[in-house]
């Protein structure tokens, strides 16, 4: 279903007229702040200057230590008086970012939302519990007021008491949820432990954290819920930048309201479709804090072929971030790819944990995962080869070798919020 | 399965090798007020698996599987042996030569007598050649020494 046919299938020279007028008024917004009209003197350009997209690649970038430096309101582009909101970044890296917020600004970000709630196939007849943190973290007002928008009844539940989360799901009927991936395994977990189901319960809804499609399929299978995707960033408004149709195949990032660029982090190259890079954005829409081509640490790429569904622009689901990316004996390991790897294989349960060490100058992975009652006959034998399954299946994908620890249903921290699912131990790591 | 009435469930516990696992089971045991024969353990790389031969299976199994521990039942066997030596040669020459395989073994000792608990692969040739041989099979029901 669309919300506005003619924004999100607009294409060719509709789609670019659109980009390049919003792109110089966001330049132009962008020089009440000093930052950028330094940085656009110091360069010599002036917000005419962007004719075609090839002149977005004169603009500066902005990177989060940029807006750190700015802390707490060195990038407001309005005065005060303006500002109806303020929220943090959630500070998964470094010190919590100030991101601000006008009255269209939230405007732009609800209609964002209730864009893609209607875009996975809800309606106002939907029950939606958005079960994520409601205070300086984005994720719950951004969702909750997108969720009113299209009318939906919408349970501002949070996080934390997952037996009452679970009580309100089943008595109130739930249709729809929001919550991280990880959250949602527990959620799993509980209701099975407490051998009920949740048969009313459509549309799940996850993200904030990368997740890997094996955990979509565990989701799909044990909630009963179709899976969507979900991408943002407090900094880019926050959740609702880019959203799974019902073809699951990438995200559209709204090219009404984001201009995007994939790039070679070391070089700041541009890359071109297919390629995986970072991902940087100039939002479009923003105007208490514009930003230009404001590199998001995300790795991604754009996907060259367009979609079944008639939108515009795709990224591939996100692997992970810049800063997530591990270094193993010299090997970029992501820890999607290894939850991706350990998931599939039958006999590993709902959690594992990744630890790096380093012994003797070498860096060692190893690698606790819970098992499932079922893999576990009595003997030893099935445990051992379930070890070394994991063991060569690991080596095989990321060529590297790990030591598998198995452990214990249930003995592995669960995760409300954001999965914190490695332990770096490494010396000045 | 024919020989249904000599079947000894043992109760196998699946552990993380390292400290206090051991005490945890004994623990829960010890609250459901399970009374533990005999047990060994197995291990493998950074696991193991507790054998043990108990006075109430169910119980046993039941209170392991409530605290989160995964536990199964194993079918095994219990052979009185004379305390003497000699005592486990007559067994195993028995099975070798019926190409029984002993998976894995353990003892326990009390009184005037001697068990042996056994794994193996075929568990009702086991039983019938064992019987035959004169050895003694006990019951479930027989494991516990009569002066307890």
């Amino acid at each position: 279903m669309f919300r506005d046919k003619a924004i999100e299938t607009l294409s060719s020279e509709g789609l670019q007229k659109l980009q390049i007028e919003r792109l110089q008024q966001t330049l132009k917004r962008a020089q009440s702040v000093p930052f950028y009209r330094e940085r656009c003197k110091e360069i010599g350009i002036a917000p005419h200057d962007i004719q075609t997209y090839d002149d977005v690649r004169k603009l500066p970038f902005t990177t989060k230590k940029d807006l750190q430096e700015g802390y707490p309101f060195g990038f407001l582009a309005v005065p005060m008086s303006e500002v109806v909101r303020i929220h943090t970044t959630s500070g998964t890296t470094g010190k919590p970012t100030v991101v601000a917020y006008t009255a269209e600004d939230l405007e732009s970000w609800s209609e964002l939302i209730a864009r893609n709630l209607t875009m996975a196939g809800m309606t106002s007849d939907d029950i939606f519990q958005n079960m994520v943190n409601y205070g300086m973290f984005t994720g719950g007002l951004g969702f909750h007021y997108g969720s009113e928008k299209i009318g939906a009844v919408t349970i501002p539940s949070a996080t934390g008491n997952t037996h009452r989360q679970i009580e309100m799901l089943s008595d109130f009927g739930v249709t729809a949820i929001h919550c991280t991936p990880s959250y949602a395994m527990r959620i799993v977990e509980v209701v099975e432990e407490m051998g009920m189901s949740l048969p009313k319960l459509k549309y799940g809804l996850f993200g904030a954290e990368p997740w890997s499609e094996a955990v979509r399929a565990e989701l799909e299978k044990r909630l009963g819920v179709e899976a969507f995707d979900s991408y943002g960033m407090s900094e880019l408004f926050g959740p609702g930048v880019a959203f799974e149709c019902p073809e699951h195949d990438g995200l559209h990032i709204w090219h009404d309201a984001y201009y995007v660029e994939i790039i070679d982090p070391k070089t700041g190259e541009n890359l071109p479709p297919g390629v995986r890079g970072e991902l940087v954005v100039t939002p479009l829409l923003k105007y208490a804090m514009p930003l230009l081509r404001y590199r998001t640490g995300d790795i991604t790429m754009l996907m060259p072929e367009p979609c079944p569904c008639g939108r515009g622009m795709r990224i591939a689901r996100l692997t992970g971030r810049t800063d997530d990316m591990l270094i193993i004996r010299g090997i970029n390991v992501f820890p999607s790819q290894i939850e991706h790897i350990v998931m599939q294989i039958p006999g590993v349960g709902d959690q594992f944990m990744v630890t790096i060490e380093r012994v003797n100058h070498l860096d060692e992975m190893s690698i606790s995962v819970e098992i499932t009652d079922d893999v576990f006959n009595g003997e030893l034998d099935q445990l051992t080869k379930l070890q070394s399954r994991l063991v060569d299946e690991l080596k095989e994908r990321l060529e590297l070798r790990t030591t598998i620890r198995l452990v214990e249903r249930g003995s592995l921290p669960r995760f409300e919020g954001k999965a914190k699912r490695v332990i770096d131990l490494r010396e000045g790591m | 399965m024919k020989n249904n009435a000599y079947l000894i469930k043992q109760i196998s516990i699946f552990s993380e090798n390292k400290p206090g696992k051991l005490a945890h089971v004994a623990k829960v045991f010890q609250d459901a007020n399970v009374n533990m024969m005999s047990f060994s353990i197995a291990e493998a790389e950074g696991f193991g698996v507790i054998r043990a031969l108990v006075d109430k299976p169910e119980m046993a199994f039941s209170s392991l599987s409530k605290k989160g521990i995964h536990v199964a039942y194993t079918d095994v066997i219990a052979v009185r042996m004379k305390n003497q030596p000699g005592g486990l040669y007559e067994v195993a020459a028995a099975l070798a030569e019926a190409a029984v395989n002993i998976e894995y073994s353990y003892a326990f000792a009390g009184c005037h007598q001697a068990t042996l608990i056994l794994r193996v692969d075929d568990i009702d040739a086991a039983i019938d050649i064992i019987q035959k041989s004169g050895a003694y099979v006990l019951k479930p029901e027989e494991l516990l020494c009569p002066c307890e």
